[in-house]
Parts: structure tokens; sequence; C-alpha cells
């Protein structure tokens, strides 16, 4: 059962400890704390973006234990004691990871705010497939809405990627 | 977008889960990957008092063949979990493939079969394909256990058999003499699209005569339905395209699709007729796909 303490609007606020990017945070959140909310407003992580917040876009992509999910329909409670990966946990220190690299060189992002969510859900793919056909590329993306349509960019430099992991 | 205040609990056992649900009664909702319940609160559908979250139960999240019993599947196993599963994938691919043709694939990721089943939305993609192969349902309470056949488990649109302290713990394919199975989906786009038709169909074909055959039909009635008349009517038929046109024909005259903003109750009812056809020859000619 978790614990809690109750704050002084009487709200309860539950203990929560959540490996981000590799380094354990813990915090006491109310138990409506969505994980998109944990991430940008108490560890300052902006890059994970708030899009239809419906789970429909994908803007708020992140990894939950290797997967990708979408931080706005999870709660933070719900990831205690789990590991979380967000866009910036992808890069290697001040090297871009292959997949960014790619989306600069294939110019896979036109307005931009779709792609932490994109690199997130294409970094989960080719952790787990190293050589996705670009049908498999299209379907690890499907959950991300891009309007400004570049697609094609983005499932081209996916495959890039995989070819030069 | 916030969601309202409540009270969460996250029990490490079911049965200190359905003691929860019991004392708290309306009041609380069962949190399992989220997918339907958050949106919910957050389009202020549902506002509980207290979230339940099962994420500790992790003796639900197991897929395993048991000899003589079938293929268990855990109730927070989610979709892509079925989607990756090697049992399934060996015995019922039928199964993986309706989980993947469900939402996208951060949905997949966290929507459980259990979600999919209880919300009891007539347009889901798994029940067609368990109710074909007439897969049963597990049922934990404060007062035991019980197994309901999954076509018995939908009352309506979001209404199921489930008491309040009731969780649903596994769903259970039993052992087949059906040679094959399959679900066709229909839906507006390859992703993230609700079903607008989907047909679930499992037979057993032997020296080109179909013994038995089940026909599920989903999103077009209140609750997913079987086709019993164009189940009554393949059993004994020799196997030929106007056989299975014929089954199609009469399925499309059993369902009672109504139109909405994805479709017209009459495209529907086509669907039907066109996707049983398909569903059967590919059960027929492929196997569990």
């Amino acid at each position: 059962m978790s614990s809690f303490v109750v704050d002084k609007d009487g709200n309860k606020r539950y203990a929560v400890t959540v490996n981000v990017n590799g380094s354990d945070y813990t915090k006491v959140v109310k138990a409506n704390t969505l994980l998109v909310n944990f991430l940008r407003e108490e560890l300052d992580l902006i890059g994970t973006k708030r899009g239809c917040e419906l789970g429909d876009c994908g803007c708020c992509t992140v990894m939950l234990d290797g997967k990708a999910v979408n931080a706005c329909i999870v709660l933070a409670l719900d990831c205690d004691g789990r590991e979380v990966t967000t866009v910036e946990g992808i890069q290697d220190g001040e090297d871009l990871d292959i997949v960014q690299e790619k989306f600069i060189e294939h110019a896979a992002f036109q307005c931009g705010f779709c792609t932490p969510g994109m690199i997130v859900s294409s970094r989960a793919l080719l952790n787990e497939n190293t050589n996705p056909s670009e049908y498999e590329v299209r379907e690890a993306i499907a959950g991300n809405l891009c309007r400004c349509t570049g697609y094609v960019n983005i499932v081209a430099a996916v495959l890039d990627a995989a070819e030069n992991l | 977008m916030y969601l309202p205040d409540f009270e969460y609990y996250a029990p490490d056992s079911i049965a200190e889960a359905c003691q929860l649900l019991s004392q708290l009664g309306e009041k609380a909702k069962v949190l399992a990957g989220g997918t339907d319940l958050m949106i919910k609160m957050k389009n202020e559908v549902l506002a509980p008092e207290v979230v339940v979250s099962v994420k500790n139960l992790d003796q639900l999240k197991k897929i395993e063949y048991v000899a003589g019993k079938g293929v268990s599947v855990g109730a927070l196993c989610t979709h892509n979990d079925l989607v990756k599963c090697d049992v399934l994938k060996e015995k019922y691919s039928s199964v993986s493939n309706a989980a993947r043709q469900m939402a996208n694939n951060q949905v997949r990721n966290r929507g459980t079969i259990g979600g999919n089943i209880s919300n009891a939305v007539p347009s889901a993609d798994l029940p067609p394909i368990f109710i074909a192969l007439n897969a049963t349902v597990k049922l934990v309470g404060t007062k035991g256990e019980r197994t309901v056949a999954m076509e018995d488990l939908f009352t309506g649109p979001g209404k199921t058999v489930l008491a309040q302290d009731e969780l649903i713990a596994e769903v259970i394919i039993p052992d087949q003499k059906m040679t094959g199975s399959n679900y066709i989906k229909f839906g507006l786009r390859k992703s993230g699209a609700l079903a607008v038709v989907g047909v679930a169909v499992a037979v057993q074909v032997e020296n080109n005569v179909i013994k038995d055959a089940r026909v599920a039909l989903g999103a077009v009635a209140a609750t997913p339905v079987r086709a019993k008349k164009a189940e009554d009517f393949l059993k004994g038929k020799t196997v030929s395209d106007e056989v299975l046109a014929e089954a199609g024909v009469i399925a499309s005259g059993e369902c009672k699709p109504i139109s909405d903003i994805r479709a017209s109750a009459e495209y529907r009812t086509d669907l039907v007729r066109i996707f049983t056809k398909r569903a059967l020859r590919k059960a027929i000619d492929e196997g569990h796909v």
C-alpha cells in the first residue's frame, strides 16, 4: 500500500520514486499527478510535450520500462519503482542518438512539436527490432501524429538510423 | 488537462483488491492500463472518489498453456503482450493479430485485455475472436471465483455481468477442435481507429467438409453477438465459394447495427456479409491466422 501524508488542504499526497533517464527521483505528489506533468513540472523535463492529452496524438510519448507509452494517461504513482526514458534520456551526454542525427539529416520535422514523441517511439522500436521493415516503422509511429504531414521523411530517417545502428 | 482529485490504492493481492472494491462500492474504479479510465476521467464522464490500481497483481500478467485446460491469458496482459506471445503466435495467431489491430502502439503497450473486455465497448477488437474460440472468463470476487462464457459476459454497451467487487482474472481459450480462426477488422484508418465492423470466425474442417463453425460479430449490435443462423447453415456443408458467400448473406441478416458518425447501418450490414465470407475463407485455407 502506498504511503501518504495529508497536506494543508486536506489532500493526500503519496511518495513515489521513479527512475528517470537513469536517476532515481523521489517526490511526494497528489494521486491525480500524470506522468507527463510529473516530468515537466516536478523534474523540469519539458522535452516531453503535452498535445491532445487524451492518449491520441503521441506528443507525450516516453518509454516506461522500455515500452513506448502516452505519459498523458499514465499516473505518476503507477510508475513507482519503474524506469522512464524521455527524449532527454535518449541522447548520450552531449552526443545525439543516431535517430536524432538522422532526423536532422533527413529534415524529418517541420514545426517540431511531434518530434520528441516520434524520436522516443522510433528509438523504442529500434531497441527491440534492429532491422524493421517500412511497415513496422509506420506501425511503430502510427500513434504519433504529425500535423505538418512530414511522415515520408520521418520514415526515411528511422530506416536510415536502423541501417547505421 | 488535469485530472480531478481522488484517493489512490494499489493493493498487493487479488483478495485485497476485491475487498476494497466491495467496501468502496460505486465510489471506486479499477485502474489497469488507464487507456479508457484516464480519458473518461479527463472528459468528466467518470469521477471516482477512489482509484484502485491493480498494477501490483503480477499473477494476472502471465500467458501460459495448461494441458487439459487451454491457453490462459492473464487479465493484466497488455495487447502487445498478446502480439508478442510465442504461445499465442504458435496456437492462435488470430488472437495476436486481433490484438495488433487495436488502437496504436502506445495504447497497446498499456491497455490490458481485462480492460478491453470489461469496458464492454461494442466495437472492442478482442471479444469477437475470443467468442469465436469459445473462450471463458474467470472472475474473482469477495465470494470466490466463477467462470462465465465470454459471449455471456456482455449485457449492453459498457455493461457486463461483473459485480462491483469482481475483477476479471483470466481469459481461457480452451483446446480446440476448430482447425482455423480469423478476425477481420474494418476501421476508417489502419491505426488508431475503432472497428466499424469486426468479424471473427472459427471453423472445424475435415476432408473439405465444415463440421463446426462459430461466427462472432463486433460493432454491429449492443454487444458482440454470434451469427448462429450462419453457423447452423455452415455445419455439414462442403466448402465452396457459394457456401461461404451464402453464410455471409445469412450473417448480415442477423446483425442489428446502428448508424453513427463512422458508418451507416446499411454499410455495416453489407460489410458483415463481405467479411464473414473472407474470414471463413482465411480460416479454412490458412488455419488460426
